[in-house]
């Protein structure tokens, strides 16, 4: 894989006069035990959850207070270093790749959950909380943070502001974008803006709408407000499976065009299903082509009266098997395969990839056909997840990076899914983000025009592009090269 | 349809002020209206309804009434229940961004979004965010884009999230005091209730719910009150997302009407004024001539901000100013989608 491409580089850097100036001048801002630049130091930030890209930052720094970020990010802009803001390094698109010559701001150390109001349901909290933490100091309250992505347990509030990362729920509860009220934001020259507020809006722009999603481009996030959601009193789970995705896709239609929005709607094929089946044993089943998890939470009388109907429209829809959970149990085995899908297909092949294309759902049976093609075409499997409520699929491209070639066949194929999810109306990245990985696919889904205002909005947060540089919006000379493939807008 | 693309963009490439109009419906609303009119309405259409993918995508001179009535025929809502005002379009109602009674339930115009194609200052067609729920492709100009007036480009096509009708509905009514019902709106909202709509005024509490016919029996059970009739609440609710009841629509002899929008547990304030309170407690209405700058700095110590909503003497700005850093921030975007100033001037802030 492209690993450590950049070690040379940084080995013969150690004597280099910018660096030396640079260490020097963040040991005056930070203590010296937040301040790393020994290789083997450096080497646990040296990538992401994109493990095929890495590389070895000058200097990691683990500031302690807003004060400190404020310090490193003046340092830096005075020299124009770039900064790479980073939380819990669990990203799947290279978004906290280090830039080589650059400084990494980890955001680990911001962990204190700063206040939890629970009659006016919010939450405000440094940027390092993990996810899932803040829905446990929300407990005793009834009321939890309703974005879930299947990192919660280590993925942090800061990361899921710069992805706008999602989860199994958000069909019914939103993204984060529709989750945080309010973020305090230290921009690249250090000023320290509020952006939203503790109420609905704020006068102005949504600039809000611009902070979510961007990747760490435009600012590093300090403190975030998040709205709190009551915790619905139960939850049931229907498993239904289908002998075709076709009639799986029409089943998910038809349980939406009946005005029911359940709180979690997920399908799987045969292979993916195969592999969790073999790693979490939740009696799936192995025979059918798709499997749909349908949920639904309420009330006791709520959930009963749409478990009711769900079933119904699955039955008129050809599902050939159904099972209802009959309790907690039950209901989180059924979850449990869905959520272990990644790790699952993780133990069947030695690498994977995962990509993340979101695509009207009237074209999935389009799109899973094309992508068995293009399966046998690159002699590399997949299998598919599916968040097929609003259309995001997740297909797992298997390989084996010591074969030579299979790598670049995995990337080449990855690359066919994504201009296949444009293609048909749809985008490269549904909740993973654009980071490094799909860089150039960019090319693909948007214009010069529309990349140079991308461009654009990066520099009316940080004009001198040193927040993030190369992440998320490619330069046209990425799109050039690009371009040559036949590919590119 | 091109041609009036083709005429949008020759109008823009004059480089004179224009001020982008749909129904008229929100003249009112904003800065003080300058240059000359480009109107909307004649780029009209559904270009795309999918009603099980929950996506609607329209010109942006659509009529608001237009794409509702698509909408109902196929029951289903924009739940963000944008205010018509008139003969609103789908256009100015993502400009103005302005959303209705189930906003703080159900989420803001801003939230429905799903993409944008826009115009900008220099007559290119740019599409920012598309037809699909999730998409994390770039920075999120499509949500910019609401609520920014028209400042930043003529819109010219949005897709909207939409949502199911709601099975069941049902109004209920409290005699209560400013105090009890700010207390009583922020209790129920972190309880699992299907609680969708509040409002209070003249110490009346008026509850909407909406969701499963099971879970609004319960509802109306565990919380009490009168249960109003459902022509009744229809109309209730109807008139309070116009702004037609009698608290808005009275004689301007009340002074201007201001919106302060505040965190939702802010207790009850003083204001030389009738107050309408909507959104559990987070959207206040004050009918009054009251000094803007002690308002504003009253709305600003409780975490919100205030602003100038009909009427009254817009030369002091309408909008709560905003630090030298934000207002930074707003030239830049401002100079790099309308360099030329052409879209809307004057109308967000004066100073641009």
């Amino acid at each position: 894989m492209m690993s450590h491409e950049n070690s040379a580089e940084t080995a013969q850097d150690v004597a280099n006069p910018d660096r030396q100036a640079l260490l020097a001048d963040l040991a005056r801002v930070l203590p010296a035990e937040a301040l790393l630049s020994a290789d083997e130091d450096l080497k646990p930030y040296e990538c992401d959850g994109l493990t095929a890209y890495s590389a070895l930052p000058w200097a990691v720094a683990l500031p302690q207070n807003d004060e400190q970020v404020v310090a490193v990010l003046k340092v830096c802009h005075a020299r124009q270093v770039p900064v790479v803001a980073r939380g819990a390094g669990t990203g799947l698109s290279g978004g906290a790749t280090p830039v080589v010559q650059g400084v990494v701001l980890s955001l680990a150390k911001f962990m204190r959950i700063l206040e939890i109001d629970p009659l006016a349901r919010l939450a405000r909290v440094q940027p390092g909380v993990r996810n899932v933490a803040i829905s446990e100091a929300a407990a005793p309250y009834g009321l939890y943070y309703a974005p879930d992505p299947s990192s919660q347990i280590a993925c942090t509030i800061g990361g899921n502001v710069a992805e706008n990362s999602g989860g199994v729920h958000c069909l019914k509860y939103g993204l984060t974008l529709h989750n945080v009220l309010r973020l305090k934001v230290a921009l690249m020259n250090g000023d320290v803006i509020e952006i939203g507020s503790h109420a609905l809006d704020d006068p102005g722009y949504d600039l809000l709408a611009l902070m979510i999603g961007s990747e760490g481009m435009l600012g590093v996030v300090l403190e975030a407000t998040v709205k709190l959601t009551p915790k619905p009193r139960t939850a049931q789970v229907v498993m239904a499976s289908f002998d075709s995705v076709i009639a799986a896709g029409d089943a998910v239609a038809a349980i939406i065009a009946a005005g029911i929005i359940p709180a979690g709607l997920e399908m799987m094929d045969k292979l993916a299903t195969a592999a969790v089946e073999d790693f979490v044993h939740a009696g799936y089943d192995l025979t059918a082509a798709a499997i749909l998890l349908a949920e639904s939470d309420g009330t006791a009388e709520e959930v009963a009266e749409e478990i009711a109907t769900m079933s119904v429209l699955l039955e008129q829809n050809g599902a050939r098997q159904l099972r209802i959970s009959q309790s907690e149990a039950e209901r989180l085995k059924y979850w449990a395969g869905r959520k272990a899908a990644f790790p699952a297909v993780g133990r069947i092949t030695p690498d994977y990839m995962c990509m993340d294309g979101t695509i009207p759902r009237k074209h999935l049976s389009h799109v899973l056909t094309r992508i068995a093609e293009l399966s046998a075409e690159f002699h590399l499997r997949c299998a598919n997840v599916f968040h097929a409520g609003d259309g995001n699929l997740h297909p797992l491209i298997m390989f084996d990076a010591r074969n030579p070639g299979e790598t670049e066949r995995a990337i080449a194929f990855g690359a066919k899914i994504l201009e296949l999810s444009v293609d048909v109306g749809g985008t490269i990245t549904g909740e993973h983000g654009v980071g490094i990985e799909k860089v150039k696919q960019m090319c693909v889904q948007f214009s010069r025009e529309e990349l140079d205002k991308f461009h654009a909005v990066k520099a009316a947060f940080d004009p001198l592009t040193l927040l993030n540089p190369g992440k998320a919006v490619p330069y046209p000379r990425h799109c050039s090269e690009y371009r040559l493939t036949g590919s590119a807008r | 349809m091109s041609d009036r693309v083709e005429e949008f963009r020759s109008r823009i490439l004059e480089r004179k002020p224009l001020r982008l109009k749909g129904g008229g419906s929100k003249d009112f609303y904003g800065g003080p209206l300058r240059g000359e009119v480009l109107d909307t309405r004649g780029y009209s259409g559904i270009i795309g309804y999918e009603p099980t993918e929950l996506v609607i995508t329209a010109r942006a001179g659509t009529p608001l009434a237009e794409i509702e009535s698509a909408l109902a025929a196929r029951r289903q809502v924009l739940a963000c229940e944008p205010p018509h005002f008139g003969a609103a379009t789908i256009g100015g109602a993502v400009a103005a961004g302005l959303s209705g009674p189930r906003r703080a339930v159900a989420g803001s115009v801003r939230d429905y979004v799903l993409g944008v194609k826009l115009m900008d200052g220099e007559g290119r067609e740019l599409i920012f965010g598309g037809q699909v729920m999730k998409n994390v492709a770039g920075f999120d100009v499509s949500r910019l884009i609401a609520g920014s007036l028209g400042t930043l480009g003529l819109i010219l096509e949005v897709s909207l999230k939409v949502l199911p009708l709601p099975l069941a509905e049902a109004t209920l009514r409290f005699e209560l005091p400013q105090d009890r019902a700010l207390d009583a709106m922020n209790r129920w909202a972190g309880q699992p209730v299907p609680l969708a709509a509040t409002c209070w005024q003249g110490d009346v509490l008026t509850l909407r719910l909406c969701g499963a016919q099971a879970a609004i029996t319960a509802a109306c059970e565990k919380l009490g009150g009168e249960r109003v009739a459902d022509s009744e609440a229809a109309n209730f609710w109807a008139a309070l997302r116009e702004q037609s009841n009698a608290f808005f629509a009275g004689p301007d002899t009340r002074g201007p009407l201001w919106r302060l929008s505040l965190p939702s547990v802010t207790p009850p304030l003083e204001l030389p004024g009738p107050q309408l309170i909507e959104w559990g407690g987070a959207q206040r209405w004050l009918r009054g001539a009251v000094d803007a700058a002690s308002l504003r700095e009253i709305a600003a110590k409780a975490g919100g901000h205030a602003a100038l909503f009909r009427g009254g003497d817009k030369t002091g700005g309408v909008f709560a100013p905003l630090s030298p850093a934000l207002m930074e921030v707003h030239r830049r975007l401002k100079q790099s989608f309308d360099p030329y100033g052409v879209f809307n001037p004057g109308r967000l802030y004066p100073e641009f």
